[in-house]
């Protein structure tokens, strides 16, 4: 049985969403913009740190989300691309003291290509084996950064120290914050690049092969090169976002990428909507303090008590935050009737 | 929850009674750092309660334990023990978050038995920068005696190259004349040995040893490595591996009706978990070197000080497992932490902390080999470097010999 045969016997395994669902109206994105500028302003830092994280996170989810929600591809091998992004950040920084700000786009762009390469294979099967396939590098990735003859760059197991940047320009925040409007302005260009991208031709063409794929090339649809093409965009908005979780954490190890890392960012994609560009943010939101609330809940049963919540979102809203929404502004329509 | 918060309440209105009374001499001395009051000192921890090291969390579940019990002896100068520790799963970006959250959120004194070699590099940085101490940390590598570029940190547990240079001059006392063969995990670990090894043999490093092989920890087994070990004809095999590999290596060398003198890590030295899969026959003569008592030794059983522990097992820790090393540990690390507290006075600034660690002297655990003591000093953020041979025997490790020092410093 050939692959087109199998993908059209599949049942469809992402739900089909339109483009215009994709994105939020414009007075709510204004109302969250000026949340996300405000907060920092009255919180500690270590608030903003952890808004900082959600930030990247955020980033990183809405990365797998062009690929899954987008075109239709699954991957588990996010960790890779993630740990790529964050070494090259590192060791650019540290060893060859070029600026953080120039070290993410040269992160971002070397992503793509690996994750266009990667792509190349990744061609051949879908569904559950690309999935597979790229599990593989995500288990890989950890050990290839303890190899031997990258020890002199990568500090082997031992990782490697990344000093935090002061805000420039002498204006007067301290680092977590100055970072964390730099990671929001990058998150938000990356964002809205994001939607265009999505809204455009070549957007058109990622949702075509993600509904079907032999209408889409039927439709003249490149799909081998759009594939390759969402697989090296996906990676290469990993890559900042691993780049600049580099730069908060201000710390790399290969511990710091494993499997785990991947399957986060799934759960993330899940629970946030899959194909919903906003959700993402809430998809990190959940990733990042759920497992603090559980913990809090229960130190020895944390991970039960987290299966628990996780379970009852999964079996209350499946489609994630876009559902809950859906859910808010039909209220707001109804009492507006009202 | 509830319960336990009416306990603290009334701890702390009874100690907060005392304190009045007696306050009237001290009052002129008392310091404090963010963390610490006339009724409370907050410590915080870093645990992997999940992920792949969690096998260790019961370190962080016996600190918790004795605290308790401090508490319910009446605290540490009338200061009751505020114990925070939260999961970081082993992953260094959790650590930090972790940390960062102890530090600036709960606002801990000190940072305390953080575990985990990458762990603690990831946060070691931050906690300097900040002056907070990173006490007594939970790993094995040397890097932590470093008081000159981290003032703020400190180990407690002997380093991996200490404890090489302890089989080194055990064996240029013993067997100078000896072919070594050095079989080493390829990581930090294994290398800090490989290096604490050569630079304790000294000058004779290079006539003495014959090998170095190392292996990854990703190989499923190392067989092949113990038969071209082997076809170089050593008569000394030193072991640092991993508990498995540990485990592969000692049944290996047996099937072979190999019999070089086998020198084994202290990390690998369970009973349970290494040389019992390798068979007891297999095990026999095999030496390694400890610090600790061995909970499971009978030779302990009227032993004051593992008397205590073992009372303090049943009573904070009921239904644990006694023959888990982690217990003995945490009781050790947790000790030597209410000792420097106990030394601090009222004085309880984050700087008098360190300098009180930094002054030890002679100070012994309960659950430490009769004779093993920690010292520190200004320059020496090393606590415990003494350990003593011991010689599988049976079922169990006799120990032999002297206790013998392996300090080193960082260069």
């Amino acid at each position: 049985m050939s692959t087109a045969e199998d993908v059209v016997t599949e049942a469809p395994a992402i739900e089909a969403v339109p483009k215009r669902a994709m994105t939020l109206g414009t007075g709510t994105s204004v109302v969250v913009l000026l949340l996300l500028l405000a907060v920092p302003l009255f919180a500690k830092n270590f608030i903003i740190f952890q808004l900082t994280q959600l930030l990247y996170l955020g980033l990183a989810v809405l990365a797998l989300n062009i690929l899954t929600g987008g075109s239709g591809q699954f991957s588990l091998g996010q960790s890779a691309f993630y740990a790529v992004g964050a070494y090259v950040t590192a060791v650019m920084m540290e060893a060859f003291n070029i600026n953080y700000v120039l070290c993410l786009p040269i992160a971002g762009v070397l992503c793509f290509g690996f994750g266009f390469l990667f792509g190349q294979p990744a061609l051949r099967l879908s569904g559950v084996y690309l999935a597979l396939a790229t599990f593989a590098l995500a288990t890989a990735m950890p050990q290839l950064l303890k190899l031997n003859f990258l020890e002199h760059w990568t500090g082997g197991v031992q990782g490697l120290v990344v000093t935090k940047p002061d805000a420039p320009f002498g204006l007067p925040m301290s680092q977590d914050m100055w970072l964390y409007y730099f990671t929001l302005a990058i998150v938000l260009a990356i964002y809205i690049f994001s939607v265009n991208l999505l809204r455009s031709r070549s957007g058109r063409a990622f949702m075509a092969i993600r509904d079907n794929e032999i209408a889409a090339s039927a439709m003249g649809v490149n799909v081998a090169l759009y594939k390759t093409l969402a697989f090296g965009v996906s990676a290469g908005i990993t890559g900042v976002a691993g780049g600049l979780s580099a730069i908060a954490v201000q710390f790399v190890a290969p511990d710091s990428f494993t499997i785990t890392l991947s399957i986060q960012l799934f759960l993330g994609m899940v629970v946030g909507g899959v194909g919903w560009l906003p959700g993402s943010i809430v998809g990190a939101a959940f990733i990042i303090f759920v497992p603090n609330i559980a913990e809090g809940i229960s130190k020895g049963l944390s991970g039960a008590v987290f299966g628990v919540l996780l379970f009852f979102v999964i079996y209350l809203v499946p489609h994630g935050a876009r559902q809950v929404a859906i859910m808010g502004q039909q209220l707001v329509g109804r009492l507006k009737k009202n | 929850m509830l319960f336990e918060r009416t306990l603290r309440t009334a701890a702390l209105v009874t100690a907060t009674a005392v304190i009045t009374f007696t306050s009237g001499a001290a009052l002129a001395q008392k310091k404090y750092d963010t963390g610490a009051s006339d009724t409370e000192i907050k410590i915080g921890n870093i645990m992997p309660y999940s992920g792949p090291a969690s096998a260790y969390g019961i370190i962080g579940k016996t600190e918790e334990a004795y605290f308790k019990m401090i508490n319910d002896k009446g605290g540490i100068n009338g200061r009751k023990i505020n114990f925070v520790t939260y999961d970081d799963g082993y992953s260094p970006p959790k650590a930090v978050e972790q940390v960062r959250k102890l530090v600036e959120s709960d606002e801990v004194l000190v940072v305390f038995n953080p575990l985990g070699t990458p762990s603690n590099s990831a946060i070691q940085k931050y906690l300097n920068a900040k002056k907070i101490p990173q006490l007594f940390v939970a790993t094995g590598a040397t890097k932590w005696n470093d008081p000159k570029n981290f003032p703020w940190t400190m180990g407690w547990q002997p380093s991996y190259q200490s404890e090489a240079q302890i089989y080194a001059k055990w064996l240029l006392k013993e067997k100078p004349d000896a072919k070594v063969a050095i079989l080493y995990q390829n990581d930090d670990f294994g290398k800090d040995y490989l290096k604490g090894t050569k630079d304790g043999l000294g000058a004779k490093a290079a006539s003495m040893i014959i090998m170095e092989e190392s292996y990854e920890v990703s190989e499923p087994s190392i067989d092949g490595h113990i038969v071209k070990i082997k076809a170089a004809n050593p008569d000394v095999l030193l072991i640092y591996a991993t508990p498995k590999f540990a485990a592969q290596t000692i049944k290996k060398t047996a099937e072979l009706s190999w019999k070089p003198l086998q020198i084994l890590t202290n990390v690998s030295i369970s009973v349970g978990s290494v040389m019992k899969p390798a068979g007891f026959e297999a095990a026999q003569n095999v030496l390694s070197a400890a610090y600790a008592k061995d909970s499971t030794d009978p030779q302990w059983n009227n032993d004051p000080g593992m008397k205590k522990w073992n009372e303090f097992v049943d009573k904070y820790m009921a239904g644990a497992d006694k023959s888990d090393t982690s217990m003995i540990y945490g009781y050790g690390a947790a000790s030597t932490l209410a000792k420097v507290l106990e030394m601090c006075g009222d004085d309880l600034t984050r700087a008098n902390i360190m300098k009180q660690a930094a002054s030890l002297k002679d100070f012994t655990p309960d659950t430490l080999l009769p004779g093993v003591k920690i010292n520190t000093g200004a320059t020496d953020f090393a606590p415990i470097a003494q350990l003593q041979m011991q010689r599988f025997k049976g079922e169990r490790w006799e120990l032999f010999g002297e206790i013998i020092s392996g300090d080193i410093a960082t260069e």
